[in-house]
């Protein structure tokens, strides 16, 4: 039998869903996707918005205002969500226990319900390669809910700037994402000020340090090294200061406590003028006339379709669909679409499906936890209801859901994901999973309907020895076979 | 076949330390190999100029600004008529006044560019630049050593860049799942038999297990919170055939904006976390050295949002009883105009593959002529003497 079909579904997709036909035509049930994807379908269509969490975290301001008075406000950006490993608790002395315990109860419960509706969607999804590429996209442009401010938004990127644009331009993505709320937030963009602008003049001749004002060059950075270009790639620390200068005025309305510049509605983008540094910028030796936000609209536009980034794209899409070191003839072809198209990403995922390196066995992608909670759910026919359980099954897999972090998102190889420890994880959590499908699924023909073609006679006896039909089960999510894609 | 693969590489390693340095392995098994090394890698470059604030340089709180001090009037730590510590360190001060800590400030690896990946991978790989090594500086220590203990550990459900290689490392993290049962478990060694990638990771995590359960910890420990991460650490550093070498993580350190409280929560996690390894080592803390290093330093200057950002020379902290602690080394370049390195940051006066260096050949007893260039291929790296007590 062609291993085809097992690779459409799990290499491409999400995995097969047990109680949904098995697709015919591989190429074909993967081109099908583009125009069946819907970008807001009916599991995400109550999940908060981004404007709802800034409504929520205006509040949180007025709230903590009221406790503590107006001094402790500049630092709650900047205090971390969750406790754990990644986010510790600094806990300012003057504020009080509950307000701060509050808070962070209410934007753990919209994280909850911003990530079980993330899983719920991709279990259910019928367009699982369309639903793949948005996760690869998030991870690509990744915010960490680690912060108050990002806990409840990184999410929100996801839904609101990524999947409405998958079918468009990598310039139009682009975009949308370095507008959103959640980015500017996430790299300091919202407070950074031009310090020739008119704001920045001001703070200047008051010489006060306290209330000194001016750039954060964190976004501009990532947009060259991870975003567009890639490290490496041949920018210079000038070049990012320019783009950082370009950028400056890039707000949101309502998460902005300064006083200083003009009204906008919670949550939506705000182009500040009198925050934005006057001047021609150069960036790779171009020149940017100053027209306010067009300026850095202009400078990401050229990132978009600059060969370095289209090589820098077409090496993680490549890394992501093919292997962990891609092949370079399918990076250059890749990256020739980019570059000939615009950026346009239909044609790069046409010329993915096309590559017959996508198409080679043995599978030798490593599953994520997230790529293999999912595909194990799917493949016991589950439907999640929201609820905070998988959403903790992803942190004890050691992939909790938005929260690389850092900015670069996770890792795509096989080193990052197969450990040890990792391994026993998953052991657990299949166990579990299978404990609950009640016993009602055998897993000697299930193993060869999720895996077709690929499933080895040796991974068949040890399965067919099983003590039990749910040990059978956890054996079949955690064979050789089903860990890969 | 009844050789494990993982008894294999084990072998495979040993041959390959001979072929390097050919009395490396015996020199080493003769000396003492009951130390203890811990590693922790602060990832997104700590602050090093408020972890060890340079108090007595004329142009410090006028590059610092809001920063120069900790915040909420708290006080700093003085160590030397230079040098003060952040008060949030209050564990690792006493570590201090009892000789048993040092700090190494303008510090730095070879790494001159600004991107966090890239210089992690330097940190980690050891090599002169991001991506020319593809194993990390730690499992090359380890294959220089005599084989025989259990392997290294990462504390962390996967393996940080760092331990990877051929020599076998393994992982362990506390877990708040269920615990799978035996039968499963022995079931799927079965499942794994042929699979190149998948057979050596399962036989770690089974000996882990076993290892951590032999402690009575039991492995389960719930959410896995720095300071847990740091006891058990000790736990299994501690028992008397455990690793000898341990990996801890901690994230979070890139402060671009209201950096002042962000990071006295972080310090004061990695102090408790210093703090519990010297609680759990016991009396084995007088073996032990423990390396905390981040990727590089950040800008000497305050920024616009009240944080700091990339930048090159920082600082590091070596502690534990076998240090010979009570003072910071630095060959201090000074913060005036001119001394910055390209006009922003600390400039960079100690290698700190010269720190790794130093530590490692005196931790493990390895003639460090011999070890450095196991370590740090292609370099010629001098190590830093002194910083263990002898």
């Amino acid at each position: 039998m062609s291993s085809d079909i097992a690779i459409a579904i799990n290499r491409f997709g999400l995995g097969q869903r047990r109680d949904e036909p098995v697709p015919s035509d591989a190429k074909r049930w993967l081109l099908d996707q583009f125009a069946a994807f819907e970008p807001r379908p009916a599991v995400l269509a109550s999940v908060p918005t981004s404007v709802a969490m800034a409504i929520q975290y205006r509040e949180s301001l007025l709230m903590i205002r009221d406790a503590l008075g107006a001094k402790a406000i500049p630092e709650l950006a900047n205090i971390p969500a969750m406790a754990g490993p990644a986010a510790a608790p600094p806990s300012p002395k003057a504020m009080q226990k509950d307000v701060q315990k509050e808070l962070r109860e209410g934007y753990r419960m919209s994280y909850i319900a911003l990530a079980s509706g993330r899983i719920a969607a991709a279990v259910a999804s019928p367009t699982p390669f369309a639903e793949r590429l948005t996760h690869f996209w998030a991870n690509h442009f990744a915010v960490s809910a680690d912060k108050m401010a990002t806990v409840g938004l990184a999410g929100t990127l996801e839904f609101e700037a990524i999947r409405p644009n998958l079918f468009g331009s990598f310039a139009d993505l682009l975009l949308a994402v370095e507008r959103h709320p959640a980015m500017l937030l996430y790299l300091d963009q919202s407070q950074s000020i031009g310090p020739g602008s008119a704001i920045g003049a001001r703070a200047a001749m008051r010489a006060d340090a306290k209330r000194k004002v001016g750039l954060n060059e964190n976004l501009a950075r990532e947009i060259m090294e991870l975003h567009t270009l890639g490290v490496g790639s041949g920018y210079t620390q000038g070049d990012v200061q320019e783009l950082a200068r370009g950028l400056t005025g890039w707000s949101v309305g309502g998460f902005v406590r300064r006083p200083t510049g003009i009204e906008a509605p919670d949550g939506a983008f705000v182009f500040q003028p009198d925050w934005h540094e006057p001047g021609v910028r150069t960036l790779l030796g171009a020149r940017y006339a100053n027209n306010g936000v067009g300026q850095g609209e202009a400078m990401l536009r050229t990132l978009a379709v600059h060969p370095a980034t289209a090589h820098h794209v077409a090496t993680k899409l490549a890394r992501h669909f093919v292997a962990d070191e891609p092949p370079p003839a399918l990076v250059a072809r890749l990256a020739a679409v980019h570059l000939r198209t615009g950026g346009n990403l239909t044609a790069l995922y046409r010329a993915l499906i096309d590559a017959p390196e996508a198409w080679a066995t043995p599978l030798t992608k490593f599953k994520t936890p997230w790529d293999w909670t999912i595909s194990s759910l799917r493949g016991l026919g589950m439907r999640t209801a929201p609820d905070a359980r998988s959403v903790g099954t992803l942190a004890a897999l050691g992939q909790p859901i938005w929260r690389p972090g850092s900015p670069a998102g996770w890792d795509d190889i096989a080193a990052s994901w197969a450990a040890p420890d990792a391994l026993l994880r998953r052991v657990e959590v299949a166990q579990r999973i299978a404990g609950a499908s009640g016993g009602a699924l055998d897993a000697r023909s299930l193993g060869p309907q999720l895996m077709p073609g690929v499933w080895s006679s040796t991974t068949a006896a040890a399965i067919a020895k099983a003590d039990s039909p749910a040990q059978g089960l956890a054996m079949l999510l955690v064979t050789p076979e089903f860990l890969r894609r | 076949m009844d050789l494990t693969r993982r008894s294999l590489l084990g072998k495979a390693a040993l041959a390959g330390a001979f072929a390097l340095t050919p009395r490396l392995a015996f020199a080493a098994a003769a000396a003492a190999t009951d130390q203890r090394f811990v590693f922790i890698i602060l990832r997104g470059a700590m602050d090093g100029m408020s972890l060890v604030m340079p108090v007595g340089d004329p142009a410090y709180s006028r590059l610092r600004g809001a920063l120069a001090l900790p915040p909420g009037g708290a006080v700093p730590i003085p160590l030397d008529s230079t040098f003060a510590l952040h008060p949030a360190m209050a564990r690792t001060a006493a570590m201090y006044a009892a000789k048993e800590a040092l700090f190494i400030h303008a510090v730095a690896s070879p790494y001159r560019e600004r991107s966090h990946f890239d210089a992690q991978n330097v940190l980690e790989t050891g090599g002169t630049a991001a991506y020319a090594l593809k194993d990390g500086w730690l499992n090359r220590l380890v294959s220089a050593l005599p084989v025989g203990r259990e392997p290294p550990i990462a504390i962390a459900a996967t393996v940080p860049m760092v331990l990877r290689g051929t020599a076998p490392v393994t992982s362990y993290a506390p877990s708040a799942l269920p615990e799978a049962n035996d039968d499963l478990l022995h079931r799927i060694n079965g499942l794994y038999e042929h699979d190149p990638l998948l057979h050596p990771l399962w036989s770690e995590a089974m000996d882990a297990r076993t290892l951590a359960q032999s402690g009575g910890s039991g492995g389960g420990t719930g959410n896995a919170s720095p300071v847990a991460l740091g006891k058990l650490a000790a736990q299994f550093l501690s028992k008397p055939s455990g690793p000898r070498i341990a990996v801890i993580e901690l994230l979070g350190w890139d402060t671009h904006a209201q950096q002042s409280l962000r990071l006295t929560g972080q310090l004061r996690q990695l102090d408790a976390v210093i703090g519990a390894l010297k609680d759990g080592m016991g009396a084995d803390w007088s073996k032990t050295a423990v390396l905390a290093a981040t990727e590089f330093g950040r800008t000497a200057a305050i920024n616009g949002t009240g944080g700091t950002d990339h930048g090159t020379g920082g600082a590091a902290i070596l502690a534990g009883g076998a240090v010979a602690g009570g003072r910071v080394v630095a060959d201090w370049p000074g913060l005036g105009n001119g001394a910055l390195y390209e006009g922003r940051d600390l400039k960079p006066t100690t290698d700190l593959r010269s720190v790794m260096l130093g530590v490692g050949a005196a931790s493990f007893g390895v003639d460090p002529a011999r070890l450095g260039p196991a370590l740090f291929p292609g370099a010629r790296v001098t190590p830093l003497a002194g910083l263990l007590r002898t």
